[in-house]
């Protein structure tokens, strides 16, 4: 397979896998969830087989149509897409594995829609990854956030559809309100919207516009969660917890600080924003949001609320650390990318196996869990060292190397933002963990287990992956590091 | 014989001659099948037009031979062929879907004249694309009203009988006020062949019967065309009027009188009349926002579907008229363009409304509950043709939008107010499509002991295939994007 088959393969597997997966639903669940497990299993040796040839330098594109002149739908793979296509679809299959034990443990209604939806899902995550130009990614980011709302609103009751309500609400209003006009200033400006190194911008666009058009695609990615555009994503977790987990901690929200970190990269250019001082709000404005939402998830009593604003406060910190434009920070930005993923998912699916084993919700009824739920208390625990950044956890990495960019460009905004969170996040992650480990449990507390074997099997996966990514990061940094090779 | 170079007078003439045969046709299914028939012919021979030219052959036909200033022209160019295009095409998916819905909402002995009702009206609006001469436009805009009101008035509701009735009205001033304006242009140029018109115009622009000839004409036209405020018989008409009759006449009706409203100011007035730039703009664009906000604004809080959409219709119907009014190139490329996105946008979403109300005879969103479960295909295609509707990328509406937000940004200081309007009505647009969608989907039936069934296939398979082209032309818009583009050089042309 030439890579150019292979990034339409990546697109239309999982296609072809939701055909499949709803007819199979007709059949029998046993077959759906093989259909499922096989297609990522299928997916994944696509998109990995993509690796080598951009570690080689290799930059497959392919052209689907031209829509209007100078108008394409086209596919470009480049390190940062690389890296969340293979994130996406490696943690797919993970995820996959655990939502059979966690739909099947909770005697989920209309488990077939959600298998179908959240194949079109990944379907839409590898066309928001491998987008060649603006114009294509839009169109992947749009069908992204249609495809997810049925998983959102998945149980139906009045007050989950005005959870998805908002859900719906704030990521097409800001992506048409916002987000399609940036598009289309940038195409009339530069004439094109392909993604360049370098960017497409230099020398065609003056200063007060460039804050102006920053800000359009900041807060037209709804997705990425900047204050003050976030409030879908704690609306977001009346879902299901694996869709939580992955599209809420890794697909969705990691599409939106992606697609704001790509057009950084490749439609403004470091160097370009750099040298314009109207940019500059975009940092205050991501460490703002880191505080504020670590300041806000201090007061949440519920874990799934509390994760979410511990997302919005995590992906602030990609959007900073681009933001920073130091090629140490955009690097530090696609590390973060990987590692926030590897601790998020493994929380979520935490607190989802606790919701499957007992039923609980709230952060006070975790108290003593660790006797009872070990495996899955101890994977909750890496997750956590992993959000703070304690060694020897992914979290260290990434914030090793945004620091180093921050240091770099003498920024103590950033540095003291990124100390002041730590701290926050140990403040808000510590307490969880003495009382599930410490703690005695409430004497006449009703029984319970480990969640089924398919659940707690992922989330030791994913803890795993969250300690091996410490030690094992080199093939990531150095495929990033081609993104800003040549910048100083 | 070569028939090839008659096509233009074929194509009023099929239909037009098929309406009295489909009244003979007495027995079952028959009429219906005639009524198709001529339907199909008629788009095909759409088709062929706009091939010969997309060849870069405009075609011009002289009736009986006649040369044009003294004999009846017919001519067809980019223009009139992306429109005929709209209007056979409207026909020919509607009265191919028609039969099961009709058949439950016509009794059979009326049916014949129905269809031949039907094909009238067809050949009215394809008259009035085709003719090249001021009066014959009213001739078969007369045709295709009075056919309308047939149409609208044939279905069992009686509260379809007041509401034609306000349609009658309106729609006889507008076409009076229009021949007003014809008359006192004939009377200053003497006379009707458009081409001849703009020719002689120039010699008496600066008499006051001119002046007041372009206002009677505007205006009249605007009446047609469902223009705000002069909108207010076409929410009850499309509400109340047999399911597939809107489907036809959402589809094209107006936009064949907005057609008649750009050409008619394009070719004959722009070039000659002082300022009438500004004076159209300055009408035009005012309205075209008002009524894209204040109509997206009442279709939010709209109980009853089909109200919703006509309703839609009238916001629409603005999105036309803002790009007409920039008098820009890129301006009316949109505009024109949404003319072929609308139709397919509005003409699915009125099937799928059709086969809805096969099962469903109350159409309120508070009694459509649980409908999605019962009739999944159905709902998905109005799905689809919803988020043609919104703008979403990847369906025909994204595509006008997008030409309409460029063509604004294009328009000078304004621009970006513009395309906050735009964008705005967007938004409301995404509200009441999910008023829709939270409805079908997520409400709980109402009636819980009727059983789960689909519409019946012929309606379904026709829903689907405009759902598919709303996809289809979202990806691959070259052909209507050529006849816009060629359509705004020809009138931009006359313009500057």
């Amino acid at each position: 397979m030439t890579p150019e088959t292979a990034i339409l393969v990546a697109l239309i597997l999982p296609l072809a896998g939701a055909l499949a997966i709803a007819l199979a639903g007709r059949v029998s669940p046993n077959l759906r969830e093989t259909v499922t497990l096989v297609t990522a299993a299928a997916l994944i040796w696509v998109v990995w087989g993509l690796l080598p040839t951009l570690m080689a330098g290799g930059r497959p594109a392919v052209e689907i149509s031209q829509v209007m002149p100078g108008l394409t739908i086209a596919f470009k793979v480049e390190p940062l897409g690389m890296l969340f296509a293979a994130l996406a679809s490696g943690l797919w299959i993970i995820n996959s594995v655990y939502s059979i034990g966690y739909m099947r443990g909770n005697k989920e209604q209309n488990q077939t829609r959600f298998y179908t939806c959240f194949a079109l899902a990944l379907s839409a995550t590898m066309g928001v990854a491998f987008a060649g130009n603006l114009f294509t990614l839009f169109l992947f980011y749009e069908l992204l956030t249609l495809s997810t709302y049925p998983l959102v609103a998945h149980k139906g009751d009045p007050a989950t559809v005005r959870s998805a309500r908002v859900y719906l609400g704030v990521l097409l209003s800001t992506s048409i309100g916002l987000f399609l006009p940036a598009i289309i200033w940038t195409y009339m400006v530069a004439g094109t919207g392909d993604f360049t190194p370098g960017g497409i911008l230099a020398g065609k666009l003056d200063d007060p516009a460039i804050g102006l058009l920053l800000g359009l695609f900041v807060f037209g990615i709804g997705k990425a969660a900047v204050m003050p555009v976030h409030r879908w994503l704690p609306a977001a977790m009346v879902a299901p917890t694996p869709v939580s987990a992955l599209l809420h901690a890794v697909a969705v929200v990691k599409a939106g600080v992606f697609a704001i970190t790509k057009i950084i990269v490749y439609v403004f250019g470091i160097d370009f924003l750099f040298d314009a001082p109207s940019s500059g709000w975009l940092l205050y404005m991501a460490a703002f949001t880191i505080i504020a939402a670590s300041l806000i998830a201090l007061r949440q009593t519920n874990i799934k609320r509390l994760l979410a604003y511990s997302t919005i406060a995590q992906l602030s910190y990609v959007v900073m650390a681009a933001a920073i434009l130091k090629p140490l920070a955009e690097v530090g930005a696609a590390i973060h990318i990987v590692a926030h993923a590897f601790g998020k998912i493994t929380l979520f699916f935490a607190a989802g196996a606790i919701y499957v084993a007992s039923k609980k919700t709230e952060l006070h009824q975790l108290r003593g869990i660790g006797r009872r739920m070990p495996w899955t208390t101890a994977a909750f625990s890496i997750g956590a060292l992993s959000m703070i950044g304690v060694p020897p956890t992914a979290g260290f990495v990434s914030k090793w190397y945004i620091l180093a960019g921050a240091f770099e460009a003498d920024n103590l905004v950033a540095v003291f933002t990124i100390i002041a969170s730590t701290a926050l996040n140990a403040a808000y992650f510590l307490p969880i963990l003495y009382l599930a480990w410490f703690e005695r449990e409430n004497s006449g507390a009703p029984e319970h287990g480990e969640a089924p074997l398919a659940a707690v099997l992922a989330l030791c996966v994913t803890a795993l992956l969250t300690l091996a990514f410490f030690l094992f990061n080199g093939p990531v940094i150095e495929l990033e590091s081609q993104v800003v090779r040549g910048i100083t | 014989m070569d028939l090839t170079a008659h096509l233009p007078a074929l194509q009023v003439v099929v239909p037009m001659l098929s309406a009295p045969l489909v009244v003979l046709l007495q027995p079952r299914g028959l009429a219906w099948a005639g009524a198709t028939v001529a339907a199909l012919a008629s788009f095909a021979i759409a088709l062929a037009l706009t091939i010969a030219v997309l060849d870069g052959q405009p075609q011009v036909y002289a009736m009986g031979g006649w040369p044009a200033p003294y004999g009846i022209a017919l001519g067809v160019d980019a223009f009139s062929a992306l429109v005929l295009l709209v209007v056979t095409g409207a026909g020919a998916a509607s009265l191919l879907a028609a039969r099961p819905s009709i058949d439950q909402q016509i009794e059979q002995e009326r049916q014949p004249l129905f269809y031949s009702a039907w094909l009238l009206g067809l050949a009215g609006l394809v008259g009035i694309v085709v003719s090249a001469d001021a009066f014959n436009i009213f001739v078969f805009m007369e045709i295709s009203s009075l056919a309308s009101y047939i149409l609208i008035a044939g279905g069992p509701d009686r509260r379809a009988l007041p509401a034609v009735f306000k349609y009658l009205i309106m729609g006889t001033i507008g076409a009076t006020f229009y021949l007003i304006g014809v008359g006192l242009i004939y009377m200053m140029t003497g006379t009707l062949n458009l081409a001849d018109m703009e020719a002689r115009i120039g010699d008496v622009v600066d008499m006051n019967p001119i002046l007041v000839a372009a206002g009677f004409i505007t205006i009249g036209l605007a009446l047609k065309a469902a223009v705000f405020p002069l909108h207010v018989w076409l929410p009850n008409a499309y509400t109340q009027a047999p399911h597939m009759v809107t489907v036809f006449l959402a589809a094209c009706a107006t936009k064949v009188a907005l057609y008649v409203l750009i050409r008619f100011d394009y070719l004959v007035f722009q070039a000659k009349l002082a300022d009438h730039e500004a004076q159209f703009a300055l009408f035009a664009l005012p309205l075209a926002i008002l009524g894209i906000l204040v109509a997206s604004a009442v279709a939010m809080f709209e109980g009853n579907l089909k109200r919703l959409l006509a309703t839609s219709s009238v916001a629409q119907i603005g999105y036309i008229l803002l790009g007409a009014s920039f008098v820009s190139q890129a301006g009316l490329s949109a505009s024109v363009m949404h003319i072929f996105n609308h139709a397919l946008a509005k003409g699915g979403l009125f099937l799928a409304v059709a086969c809805l109300a096969y099962h469903y005879r109350d159409l309120r969103l508070d009694q459509l509950g649980g409908a999605a479960a019962r009739m999944p295909w159905t709902c998905a295609a109005l799905l689809v043709c919803g988020f043609s509707l919104i703008g979403i990328p990847g369906t025909a509406g994204f595509i006008s939008k997008w030409l309409l937000i460029s063509a604004a940004l294009e328009s000078g200081p304004w621009g970006w107010g513009l395309v906050a309007v735009i964008l705005v009505s967007s938004l409301m647009a995404v509200v009441y499509i999910w008023r829709i969608v939270e409805a079908l989907y997520f409400r709980a039936a109402v009636e819980g002991d009727s059983l789960p069934a689909e519409a019946p296939l012929q309606l379904l398979l026709v829903t689907w295939l405009v759902a598919l082209l709303n996809i289809v032309f979202g990806l691959f818009p070259g052909v209507p994007l050529e006849l816009a583009n060629s359509t705004a050089t020809l009138l931009a042309g006359f313009a500057s």
